[in-house]
């Protein structure tokens, strides 16, 4: 038993989090809100220089074989910038959807992935919108029973405006001929994958997007002076700050271990990402909550960095599974005869 | 990260889980609130101490084995998934004896560690008084110092189980011109000395979980304090970091607790669903008694490597005891016209220990550092607020 990260993966967080921090700023994301794609192809490219694209690309095809463990934390440190390049989607979506199909679709696109030659991204019908599909050289789409390997032209993409204006979603209309890659079960189980893993990246990044929430209230309160003093030295605004330290530090060991279901394949991952998307976005939600009310009238607007992030963990809220997707699915768990309930159920 | 047992810990369990099996009494015990309950859970703790599970993390001379942190929680899921009866001398075995073997001397351990593992002992733990609650820096109860004895003068409030115990632990001003967390010491105080009143206190249920306690020239010698004179405050830090770090609510406790919420809900779906919110409380309740486990384990490995515990420990004790309220306040909708019913009550059928558990949740936000105190501790040293 051993439920912690390894120094390796938090030094290659810190190193890949310092590179984020410093190029991914609230300047450079709202620049981004002005350009006509949304999409930054200098910071794409450092990313492929850095190597992260391709972490979670097996060896044999040139990445770094990392798993959904290794990938979790820097998923954290994309929220916390809120990096609008789909990273997480990639490498934690596209990538294994990927790998499940196999054959002559992974071995052309996994290589091109991992050397930052072409970006490739995955959407769900389930999610009704597909994210990135206009900058997406492949596009996997799940709909229905079918699973969709797109190339530009074979889809048509309405773009529709999101309340997070980093974010670029598009309804997609798939053109007559084009034929799927995989149907009927086959098909399912690749969008099951692929629900649990962009899940997961979204609850990932609801953990940072609170910490960076917590952070701007707190530099924020203790810098704003009322009645004499710094607010934050006031209980009700502390108060308000705690109790989204409580909900952010409980949601966290859900995603590291959402994360490590994922990589084991464990028979209750989808409950185990269940309960992660739900507490971390919880936790995001509170973040937001708050801190939008300790900020005061600042930040209701636009020019005040806060609503980069707490429009983005609204977003990722209803995507890769709302509350009512991801509460059914432990509500079942709950009524099934068979559930492991108690003291003991925890760990297999 | 690797998330499984090894061979070592599931055998480890399975020792456990037979121990139990073959001792926990058929019968659940009276409470340990009254004269005869008292006494039974003292002999179930001698119980435990001869299969050596008094206390498992305690080294093995002192009749515990050595376990770490996660053979500690394997000890616990079993105990609490057997029913085992609730440990009257927790003041002693987790949060006194840490803080012995750390600042104790060895005479003092010799004297007090293998009488407090076998239950002959029973510690009260003696912070507060009338006016020093929330504000522990704020005691007076006054400590002389006379040759190699000290008199101790004063009075302590809700000292949880003193009226049967027999030592409590606490804090006394050893420097009258001290002020605040400074001149305060920590002095063990036999409860059968001269001098000594325990005035029991009736809890909301009726019994006497707590007592006043007045001292009156009670005479102690030098050997029962705790630490240096004057260094009261840290040692007892230590104490209450041992409480609300890891040992004082391990997470079996409320994962019991939600697995009995599940099946309350489900025995009674057709009255339940009538009200949305019980669902959702259900669901909620399951997974953050998972979440509390998880974290838990995450600490204890963390620990286990060296960490240390740090300010975020403070969030620990708000989450078990919101959650624990919230469990019980479900289960109460959920019984209906039936939740006010004691379960000797002869109309009670299927009340289980639902309305005990309610009472005794609603004091889990108070002892221990208020909640409202962890939130002020979470603001200052964890998130860096403003004081
Ligand atoms: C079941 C139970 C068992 C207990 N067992 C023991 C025991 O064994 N030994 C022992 O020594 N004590 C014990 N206690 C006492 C417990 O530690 C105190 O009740 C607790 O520290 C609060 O002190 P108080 O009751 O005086 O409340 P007060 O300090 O008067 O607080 C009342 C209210 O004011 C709030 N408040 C006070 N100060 C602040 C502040 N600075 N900021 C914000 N809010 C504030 C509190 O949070 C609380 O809501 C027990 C209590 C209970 C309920």
């Amino acid at each position: 038993m051993d439920f912690t990260f390894s120094e390796d993966q938090y030094l290659f967080r810190d190193s890949v989090g310092e590179f984020l921090r410093n190029e991914v700023t609230p300047e450079r994301i709202r620049a981004g809100w002005e350009s006509p794609t949304g999409r930054d192809d200098a910071l794409w490219q450092a990313l492929t220089e850095l190597g992260v694209t391709g972490l979670t690309v097996p060896e044999s095809h040139g990445g770094l074989g990392m798993s959904a463990v290794d990938f979790v934390l820097l998923a954290q440190e994309c929220g916390y910038v809120a990096l609008p390049e789909p990273l997480v989607n990639t490498a934690l979506v596209a990538v294994p959807v990927l790998q499940a199909v196999g054959g002559e679709l992974a071995a052309t696109w996994l290589p091109k992935v991992a050397d930052g030659s072409a970006r490739v991204v995955c959407g769900l019908a389930n999610n009704q919108l597909a994210e990135d599909a206009h900058v997406a050289d492949l596009l996997l789409w799940c709909e229905g029973d079918a699973l969709f390997a797109l190339h530009p032209g074979q889809f048509t993409a309405r773009a529709n405006a999101s309340v997070d204006p980093s974010r670029r979603l598009y309804a997609i209309a798939i053109e007559p001929g084009v034929e799927p890659v995989l149907t009927g079960a086959a098909a399912n189980a690749v969008g099951g994958l692929a629900m649990r893993r962009g899940a997961l990246g979204a609850a990932a990044q609801c953990l940072g997007l609170a910490q960076r929430m917590i952070d701007m209230s707190v530099a924020y309160t203790s810098d704003r002076q009322q009645f004499g003093k710094p607010i934050g030295s006031f209980q009700a605004v502390k108060h308000h700050m705690a109790n989204v330290a409580v909900r952010l530090e409980y949601a966290k060991p859900a995603v590291a271990r959402a994360a490590y279901s994922l990589f084991t394949d464990d028979p209750g991952a989808q409950r185990h990402v269940a309960h992660a998307k739900l507490a971390a976005c919880d936790a995001a939600n509170l973040a937001a909550k708050h801190s939008i009310q300790v900020h005061g009238a600042m930040g209701y607007t636009w020019e005040v960095d806060l609503h980069i992030f707490m429009k983005k963990a609204w977003a990722l809220a209803g995507t890769w599974g709302d509350s009512g997707f991801h509460k059914a699915c432990v509500m079942d768990y709950l009524m099934y005869d068979d559930a492991r309930l108690g003291a003991t159920g925890t760990f297999s | 990260m690797d998330l499984s047992y090894s061979q070592k810990q599931q055998d480890f369990r399975a020792e456990v889980r037979q121990w139990l099996a073959e001792h926990v009494p058929a019968q659940p015990l009276q409470t340990f609130d009254t004269a005869e309950g008292f006494a039974q859970h003292r002999e179930w703790e001698a119980t435990l101490n001869s299969g050596r599970f008094g206390m498992v993390t305690w080294p093995e001379a002192l009749g515990g084995r050595g376990c770490d942190l996660i053979e500690w929680l394997i000890f616990e899921e079993e105990y609490y998934r057997a029913g085992a009866p609730l440990r009257v001398n927790q003041n002693g075995i987790f949060l006194l004896g840490p803080t012995l073997m750390e600042y104790g001397t060895e005479a003092q351990k010799a004297r007090f560690l293998p009488r407090m593992a076998t239950g002959e002992d029973v510690w009260a733990q003696g912070w507060s008084e009338p006016n020093a609650g929330s504000d522990m820096a704020a005691i007076r109860a006054r400590a002389e110092r006379k040759g190699d004895k000290y008199v101790i003068n004063g009075q302590k409030i809700w000292s949880t189980r003193a009226v049967w115990a027999d030592w409590v632990f606490g804090m006394f001003r050893t420097d009258p011109d001290s002020q605040r967390h400074r001149g305060l010491t920590f002095i063990l105080v036999p409860l059968d000395s001269p001098g000594v009143t325990v005035r029991p206190i009736p809890q909301l249920d009726g019994l006497p979980g707590f007592a006043e306690i007045f001292f009156d020239d009670v005479e102690v010698s030098e050997d029962c304090r705790l630490g240096d004179e004057g260094a009261g405050w840290s040692v007892a830090m230590a104490t209450a970091g041992f409480e609300r770090g890891l040992m004082l609510r391990s997470p079996a406790r409320f994962q019991e607790t939600a697995k009995r919420l599940v099946e309350l809900y489900r025995e009674n779906r057709a009255s339940a669903d009538r009200d949305p919110a019980i669902r959702e409380a259900v669901m909620q309740a399951y997974l953050d008694a998972e979440s509390y486990c998880l974290s838990t384990y995450q600490t204890a490995c963390r620990l286990s490597q060296g960490g240390k515990i740090g300010a975020e420990s403070s969030t620990n004790k708000i989450f078990w005891s919101e959650l624990d309220q919230s469990m019980h306040a479900t289960a109460m909708s959920i019984l209906g016209a039936r939740a006010e019913l004691w379960p000797h009550a002869p109309d009670a059928a299927g009340v289980g220990s639902w309305l005990d558990g309610w009472l005794f949740s609603q004091s889990g936000p108070i002892y221990a550092g208020t909640n409202e105190i962890q939130r002020n501790i979470i603001a200052e040293r964890m998130l860096g607020m403003p004081r």
